[in-house]
């Protein structure tokens, strides 16, 4: 069991209650989409996950590993085995595309190789190799606030792939993209995800893109598991409960609904080449 | 205030301080106000004009003879390596600290979004020792230093380094926590060292401001080593006061010149390095 979580509540310092008693397991190797309207917690979720944020009640275990219960070093050597694609990408704007994404093994380098790779990059040909497949190896060199969001997103993917974690989280990583180029990525995510044999947990607002590439689909709402089943067994009234926007109804707007995209129902699982985005 | 009211309240909540802070300024502020106003009218009083004018043409023209600007040379290298050497030697001391007394790298402002109460309460010794080193001005350093090592630059070199090292630390510790910090807590939740996320994260985007703070205080420690050379630590000081009591204008103006390139070229060499690391 990679992630375990037993009646999981996390409070936010402010006093806002954004995750409540969540239940739910994870086994090794498993690919889950989280989706869920705007606010539901699904950042806080990856947060949790990601020990970015330490649950106020209940059980979570990671890896093997209780978080809350481990000291510093314990604690280091986790997060270097959990890699998290951020929803904005942390990036210094200064940096270059080629630290930023050797970035991602400082957890597994002596500080003395952090310094001279700070000098001269001391694995081009490494971070060659992830950005390639993410069609962005030619901005290797070119500094973080020369690229747009969806290059900059796709620099932050880059890194955490470089930093090999046993789970990967990825908080929306394709919500900059053009819809081809987010197709292709969330692929390519999955697909190193299997080929490497890691968990992978993704939050992801085009609900055609999560039903189309993960096998499991969790509707979060309120910070509360809505359903929790195979993507296949996803209902189109899953879905209208889900996003089902009660303020913006009132005040009269036209509420579309989301459904589930014709051609995606069980068992066919083609790729098609330009996706349809919600 | 209850939820209800602020959703219906359409008052910026945060005008009201603003507004104190404001006006508590402006009474501060107000006896100074008038106090520098009288004294402006003072310097323009035709009078006073006249005294000062005949003061300054006892100051043309500049000396220029061959002798006397060799000597001049020497004094300015003297001067220039009096500020050089205590800088360098309070960057020594300076840095460490700043890392030390800095809260942009707590590991506990990464876990719940406050600062853990006992990290903070370490960091203060760091602060208090910060505030012991520049609280007494470097001229009465200076003035032991002559007692204890004898006249000559050493003494200038010694007082420059102490206050320095308190003023760069407090400074520099406060640049890290005024950058984006997310950097740095991105690295540090994949497993990085806080050192290593400090020169991978806060550094890119500090460096600029560390630079240019660093080239004023050099151009201060140059001020501050022709004052201290007043007091018998050697370089421009010591040739001024020599000038001035033998009432050599042309001397004092060749000396006030080179002051004035002197602070001319540290300003092209900031203005060139903020561009070059912009
Ligand atoms: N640091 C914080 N302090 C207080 N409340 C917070 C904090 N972070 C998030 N929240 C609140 O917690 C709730 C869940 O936030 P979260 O960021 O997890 O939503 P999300 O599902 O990721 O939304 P989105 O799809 O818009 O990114 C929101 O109501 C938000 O206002
Ligand atoms: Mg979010």
């Amino acid at each position: 069991m990679t992630i375990a979580l037993e009646g999981v509540g996390l409070t936010h310092p402010g006093g806002f209650q954004a995750l409540r008693q969540l239940t739910l397991q994870i086994s090794s190797g498993e690919r889950v989409a989280v989706i869920g309207p705007s606010g539901a917690g699904k950042t806080t979720l990856l947060q949790l996950l990601g020990t970015g944020l330490m649950p106020s009640a209940g059980q979570l275990h990671l890896l093997g590993d209780d978080p809350a219960r481990l000291q510093a070093r314990g604690l280091k050597r986790l997060r270097t085995r959990i890699g998290l694609i951020h929803q904005s990408p942390p990036l210094p704007p200064r940096q270059r595309v080629i630290t930023a994404v050797l970035a991602g093994r400082l957890g597994s380098w002596s500080l003395s190789r952090a310094l001279v790779s700070l000098c001269y990059p001391l694995d081009i040909p490494g971070a060659r190799a992830m950005l390639e497949p993410l069609d962005l190896d030619d901005k290797l060199f070119v500094r973080c606030d020369q690229l747009s969001g969806g290059q900059l997103q796709r620099v932050g993917i880059a890194r955490v792939l470089y930093q090999r974690a046993d789970l990967l989280l990825a908080d929306e990583p394709v919500s900059a993209m053009d819809p081809v180029l987010a197709d292709h990525t969330l692929a390519l995510l999955n697909r190193i995800a299997a080929d490497r044999g890691v968990t992978l947990v993704a939050s992801l607002h085009a609900v055609d893109l999560a039903l189309r590439h993960f096998q499991r689909i969790i509707g979060l709402r309120d910070g509360n598991v809505l359903f929790d089943r195979p993507s296949a067994q996803v209902s189109d009234d899953d879905l209208s409960a889900l996003y089902a926007n009660q303020s913006l109804a009132e005040q009269g707007h036209e509420v579309v609904r989301p459904a589930r995209p014709a051609g995606l129902g069980a068992g066919t699982g083609i790729l098609r080449t330009a996706p349809r985005c919600l | 205030m209850s939820l209800a009211l602020a959703r219906s309240d359409n008052r910026d909540p945060a005008a009201a301080p603003r507004l104190l802070i404001t006006i508590t300024l402006l009474v501060l502020l107000w006896p100074g106000l008038l106090l520098t106003e009288f004294n402006l009218v003072m310097l323009f009083d035709p009078a006073n004009l006249g005294t000062f004018g005949r003061f300054l043409s006892g100051f043309w023209p500049p000396d220029l003879s061959p002798g006397f600007l060799r000597l001049l040379g020497t004094a300015t290298l003297e001067t220039l390596a009096m500020a050089t050497a205590g800088l360098a030697l309070a960057l020594l001391v300076a840095v460490p600290l700043s890392l030390l007394s800095s809260r942009a790298l707590s590991v506990s402002a990464l876990l719940n979004g406050q600062t853990n109460s006992w990290r903070s309460a370490a960091r203060y010794p760091v602060r208090l020792l910060l505030i012991i080193l520049r609280s007494i001005p470097e001229i009465v350093w200076a003035l032991l230093f002559v007692r204890a090592v004898g006249l000559g630059p050493t003494a200038g070199v010694l007082a420059i380094a102490i206050t320095y090292s308190g003023m760069l630390g407090k400074v520099y510790a406060e640049i890290y926590e005024s950058v984006d910090q997310r950097p740095a807590r991105a690295l540090l939740q994949a497993g990085s060292s806080r050192l290593a996320a400090f020169f991978y994260g806060i550094l890119p985007g500090a460096v600029q401001e560390l630079t240019s703070y660093t080239l004023y205080r050099w151009e201060c420690a140059v001020r501050a080593s022709v004052i201290m050379g007043f007091v018998g630590a050697g370089g421009l000081g010591q040739m001024i006061d020599l000038s001035i009591r033998m009432l050599a204008g042309g001397e004092v103006a060749s000396i006030l010149l080179t002051f004035l390139v002197l602070v001319l070229l540290a300003d092209q060499l900031s203005t060139l390095l903020r561009r070059r690391l912009a």
